[in-house]
């Protein structure tokens, strides 16, 4: 256990956390995720969204485990290191809209970056557009890291304010089990409050044991290890320092490699699972979700993991998302199989604007 | 002589390792001191500092964060 926790901090911790998300991510697709879907926070917050009824899109309403597991994966690994410290009070309502502008970005490519890197690992070449564009955001927020560009300090905060978002995530797990019916309404239809897609993405899912497993793993691990899918590039870009991006590689090619064996991996541009051939706004919506991740100081998932580490901070980020797919699916900005909503090049743009001003107007009078 | 002061307590990643790196480009000789609130930032400013071939002494404070030492 000692050497295996070494080794997770080691410079071989994203390396073999990429790999093992590599092999679990396509597994969860062959037991029923989604394609290419095996883990996407971005979707998966979606679908929860949708699952309390914040947004009511059908197809794609779940209670996703996988994110349940994550969370309360990282809280596992951050109590059992002495790493779970409550904090709190770095400009949490920028992150609220950088989160939900993150969400907007990335509904509008159809993944975060993790879902990015899986589907390039599935074939699905409308990823690379996507890619390049959550490069080009990330480059664009690291000028404004390297600009002096800040959000303030956070502070120790009370206990209870760390423990909110795992206690979410084990309501969350409550209502996953029991799926409570309020009542229907005159034709039949549930009234709520938790809503499960009976077709489309929503209705695909790996069975709740395993898909909560994966992600408990994979928490512990990401805690461990500082998995950051973000972070890989910008460190590069700003530090010279690649060892985070080495465990996106390895994310990538256990991915290739997995679905090669299970026969899950198919070549091309068109008909690719849950996925869009835009390039322009493939890549528009994902240089929006790279420069809010970026400003933001990490991945979903990464927010996802500090919001188990006690980071009251990342917990607004994570509810900033959820508002995000709300707001996509109401007003038609996510995309389709299709192709871009009506709205949704707008919104992206606007949320390039809140960006660049925070990016611009953010700055720590206290740090010099 | 007395270490340069780098606070950066309360700053998540990549922030604490650009402010050391600043400090280190005005720095000429002497020893930096870094207070860090956590381990991530720990062990960012300590490679940071390791491949900047600086030695890096590392002890926890009272507060529950880290005291890091860092001389050429």
């Amino acid at each position: 256990m000692t050497r295996l926790r070494n080794l997770l901090i080691s410079r071989w911790g994203p390396v073999i956390t990429g790999a093992i998300i590599g092999i679990l991510a396509p597994i969860l697709v062959y037991y029923g995720n989604p394609g290419n879907m095996g883990i996407c926070v971005a979707c998966f917050t979606r679908d929860i969204a949708g699952a309390l009824g914040l947004h009511r899109a059908a197809p794609v309403q779940y209670i996703r485990p996988e994110i349940i597991g994550l969370l309360l994966g990282a809280l596992f690994a951050a109590l059992a290191a002495r790493e779970f410290r409550p904090r709190g009070g770095s400009s949490p309502l920028i992150r609220f809209f950088l989160g939900l502008f993150a969400m907007i970005g990335a509904l509008v490519f159809l993944g975060c970056p993790w879902r990015a890197y899986l589907r390039l690992a599935g074939g699905d070449v409308n990823a690379i557009p996507g890619i390049v564009g959550l490069v080009i955001g990330i480059v664009i927020g690291v000028q404004f890291l390297a600009r002096g560009f800040s959000l303030g300090r956070s502070r120790p905060a009370p206990a209870a304010a760390g423990w909110i978002m795992p206690a979410l995530a084990v309501v969350l797990l409550v209502l996953l089990l029991t799926a409570p019916l309020f009542g229907r309404d005159a034709d039949g239809v549930p009234t709520g409050p938790i809503y499960f897609s009976s077709t489309g993405p929503g209705s695909m899912a790996a069975p709740v044991a395993l898909s909560l497993v994966v992600g408990l793993v994979i928490g512990a691990l990401a805690q461990r290890s500082r998995f950051c899918t973000v972070g890989a590039f910008r460190d590069v870009i700003l530090l010279r320092d690649a060892h985070l991006l080495r465990g996106i590689i390895a994310l990538v090619l256990a991915a290739f490699v997995t679905n090669l064996v299970l026969g899950q991996f198919h070549l091309g541009l068109a008909d690719q699972p849950v996925s869009h051939t835009n390039a322009l706004w493939n890549a528009g919506g994902m240089v929006l979700a790279g420069l809010a991740f970026t400003l933001a100081g990490g991945c979903p998932g990464r927010q996802l993991f500090m919001s188990g580490e006690g980071d009251a901070d990342a917990g607004v980020f994570v509810l900033g998302m959820a508002a995000g797919a709300a707001v996509s699916h109401i007003y038609s900005l996510a995309s389709a199989p299709a192709g871009p909503a009506p709205y949704g090049p707008a919104a992206v743009v606007l949320g390039l604007i809140f960006c660049v001003v925070i990016g611009f107007t953010a700055r720590d009078h206290q740090s010099a | 002589m007395e270490p340069v002061l780098v606070d950066a307590r309360g700053y998540s990643c990549p922030q604490p390792v650009i402010m050391v790196r600043k400090a280190l480009g005005q720095l000429n000789q002497g020893p930096l001191r870094v207070l860090v609130d956590g381990a991530t930032s720990r062990d960012n400013v300590t490679r940071l500092a390791q491949r900047e071939g600086l030695s890096v002494e590392s002890q926890a404070t009272a507060d529950g964060g880290f005291e890091l030492l860092l001389t050429r």
